[in-house]
């Protein structure tokens, strides 16, 4: 934190220009300074500092005692941090990639998700598990999946997605804060991606969705990867004069219900885009809902884009499994035809 | 940084301990030998054993490393132990009435593992922290957690039940090994902190096949935690036999992850306490883990909802009954010790007295609030939590007309 130190010495802005990797580092490093009880723990996040470089430079300046490199085992890396926050620790987990998830799907839904409940209150598991997820990165067989509905689905756990530098700032130290377990989705594809960041901002609240662009036609919501997209959606549309909304929604669990409501009385429209498969996603607990809460106000059904029920596609098909612009595009126009 | 790295900070270890170091590699190197000679005769390893069948005590070169632990122990603890045993029966067969009186959806009977339990959870210190799975009733009761508390969720009333932290006495965990896991954890977070307690995970012979199990043990070696695992291998897991689960004798897998592993005789409460004491000092003084298996037998079902005729013989049980670990201590103590009649029937009050508070207490024990499924889903709170339990609110209260019709209460 030596630049942010001088910056304030000096009486200057905090405010600083990071790629969003960069930002998780950083936020990871104020926990790690704040409180000692922070552990950051995972598979290469040492010497290495990830296969992402999000831990870069921890163990390096806070010891391989609290940045710790783990055996190859992500169900060992989740049932010890479960150890490790019931004597006390706040570990924030690295899993590598989204599809080696699963090895520890059992410790996460079985023991974290429950654990405070069985106990009647009386242990906290201050647990992140983050996760890069999400494809368009050309990656190889299992680096590019979108499961955060398989996480939603549990009760006890946590889920959000930043979408930007700044998000993912304080989204973490957000994550790290709460006293419950948090999956913490990261849109690898923007990693790279800058925005400013200022560290010395006051946050909203983790689970509360924000409206990116103001529009009257239809509201478009997405988390993660996908709200950039729906910001070049919006761009397109608004060539051919529809204003489009954009939600980003931040949170899948809970998620902010009121928020979309809102924007949907407004536009009586509503487009849903992820890249996980849309059967049995997220969208659909969404058309489910803001159906419900506001049948009168809408003038199209909900329409979701996302992922097709098959297998992640070989990188080369990539494109045409994920939501891209036209994709979106074409559901705008569907709805606005209703 | 504003917080010092503590890369460099090494555990703080307390130098107690018996025997030292030496007593450790002792034994662990005797464990060893006997393994090499026995893989030609193919023949089961010799167990640690302190009290005969008959309850006679042996020394001999094999126990030498264990005996300094049970060294003084004076005939009131030895009365303890037993007392101890004699209760946690009377609890679990009260339990399992119980269950056949509707009084429990399910007991998981700890009938003939007495001695593994009691030996291993007297052993403990107050501020070690134990990882049980669902059948350490004995244990819990060595670490003061009230017999009531753990038929909460065997009633149905709740998923746990008491205040893990209270007695440092771990939920039970039902999927089978998770909690060797935890217990790795958290003795990793007693190594940070550079205490001198230890860790206790228990599991069984089935466990050890999981993953997790074989993870834990990666974990505990590598980080040199300071964690015992007892492993009671009561040659069933349900309906499966041991041999279905390992071509090796368990304690032999402790060798592949770098650690020492012995085989006690689970059925003696004195060679259970003595080598739990030393597995655990070994942890305090920052040598990492242990694997005990304590080779025992489960005399009763699985649960009360199996029917071990379907895949065992009566035989078996009755050569286990042959050396059955409450009459093994009490043949001791009246042949070693003052011990005299009053005593047994002073126990025996105290047994039926056990059994009635237990009887009672779960009669009396009240269905949850409605409202309990929402409680405690989260910490710090989830709005859909929230709406749905203020839905469920609203669809109870539209019940308030009939129920007071009725005179029930809601």
């Amino acid at each position: 934190m030596t630049t942010q130190t001088a910056a304030q010495t000096a009486g200057q802005s905090a405010v600083k220009s990071l790629a969003l990797a960069k930002a998780i580092n950083e936020s990871l490093r104020k926990a790690l300074e704040t409180d000692p009880k922070v552990l950051v723990m995972g598979e290469d996040v040492g010497k290495l500092g990830g296969v992402f470089r999000v831990t870069d430079g921890l163990q390096k300046d806070f010891g391989e005692d609290r940045v710790i490199d783990t055996p190859l085992a992500e169900s060992g890396i989740v049932g010890t941090a479960i150890g490790l926050a019931l004597r006390g620790y706040r570990p924030v987990v690295e899993i590598q990639f989204d599809g080696f998830v699963f090895p520890a799907y059992d410790q996460i839904v079985t023991q974290l998700a429950k654990m405070h409940a069985r106990a009647l209150g009386k242990v906290k598991l201050p647990v992140v598990v983050r996760i890069p997820y999400g494809g368009g990165i050309g990656a190889v067989e299992h680096h590019s999946e979108s499961p955060e509905a398989l996480f939603a689905h549990v009760a006890g756990l946590k889920v959000v997605s930043p979408s930007n530098a700044s998000d993912a700032y304080w989204m973490m130290q957000q994550a790290i804060q709460s006293d419950d377990p948090v999956i913490f989705f990261e849109p690898k594809r923007r990693y790279w991606d800058k925005a400013e960041v200022n560290p010395e901002a006051i946050p909203g609240p983790l689970h509360k969705a924000r409206v990116v662009r103001e529009g009257t036609d239809l509201t478009l919501a997405a988390y993660g990867p996908m709200v950039k997209l729906c910001q070049e959606v919006a761009d397109a549309a608004a060539e051919e004069g529809k204003a489009l909304e954009v939600l980003d929604l931040r949170s899948v669990s809970p998620l902010d219900f009121d928020s979309i409501q809102t924007s949907v009385e407004k536009t009586g429209r509503l487009v849903v885009v992820h890249e996980a498969p849309v059967f049995f996603g997220s969208g659909a607990e969404i058309a489910a809902r803001i159906t419900e809460r506001c049948f009168y106000h809408l003038e199209a059904p909900v329409l979701r884009v996302g992922g097709y029920h098959a297998p992640y596609p070989p990188a080369r098909l990539e494109e045409e499994y994920l939501p891209g612009l036209d994709r979106v595009l074409d559901a705008v126009d569907r709805s606005l035809a209703y | 940084m504003t917080v010092e790295s503590t890369a460099a900070r090494k555990p703080r270890r307390s130098a107690a301990g018996k025997t030292g170091t030496t007593g450790g590699k002792a034994a662990g190197t005797t464990g060893t030998k006997r393994t090499a000679a026995k893989k030609t005769t193919n023949a089961e390893p010799e167990l640690v054993q302190l009290l005969t069948p008959e309850g006679k005590r042996i020394k001999n070169a094999g126990t030498a490393a264990y005996d300094p632990y049970v060294a003084d122990i004076t005939p009131d603890e030895l009365r303890g132990l037993y007392r101890d045993m004699v209760l946690t029966r009377r609890f679990d067969a009260e339990a399992t009435s119980l269950q056949r009186q509707g009084e429990l959806g399910l007991w998981a009977s700890l009938l003939g593992q007495e001695a593994a339990q009691i030996g291993s959870g007297r052993a403990t210190r107050e501020d070690d922290y134990v990882f049980p799975t669902y059948r350490e009733h004995g244990v819990a009761w060595c670490r003061g957690v009230d017999p009531t508390n753990l038929l909460g969720m065997f009633r149905g009333v709740n998923n746990g039940g008491w205040d893990p932290t209270t007695n440092n006495f771990h939920l039970y965990t039902i999927v089978i090994g998770s909690q060797t896991l935890h217990a790795t954890g958290y003795a990793m977070g007693i190594a940070k902190d550079g205490a001198d307690s230890a860790v206790i995970a228990y599991f069984g012979d089935g466990a050890s096949s999981q993953g997790d199990v074989a993870e834990a043990f990666t974990f505990s070696a590598v980080y040199n935690a300071p964690v015992v695992f007892f492993c009671q291998n009561n040659q069933w897991a349900i309906s499966e036999p041991t041999e279905k689960q390992t071509r090796v004798p368990l304690y032999q897998r402790a060798q592949g992850f770098g650690f020492p592993g012995v085989r006690v005789d689970g059925n003696d409460v004195l060679a259970c306490l003595a080598v739990t004491k030393w597995a655990l000092e070994r942890a305090r003084r920052g040598e990492g883990p242990t694997l005990v298996e304590a080779y025992t037998y489960r005399m009763g079902a699985h649960t009360t909802s199996d029917d071990p005729t379907r895949y065992r013989h009566d035989d078996e049980r009755v050569a286990w009954e042959a050396k059955d670990p409450i009459a093994r201590l009490r043949g001791y103590l009246e042949s070693e010790t003052d011990t005299n009649e009053g005593f047994f029937a002073e126990l025996e009050a105290e047994s039926e007295a056990l059994g009635r508070r237990v009887r009672e207490v779960v009669r009396a024990m009240p269905d949850p609030d409605h409202f309990a499924i929402f409680e405690n889903a989260y910490a710090d709170g989830h709005a859909l939590v929230d709406e749905e339990r203020a839905q469920f609110a609203a669809y109870q209260a539209s019940f308030a007309d009939v129920d007071e019709e009725e005179g029930k209460e809601r």
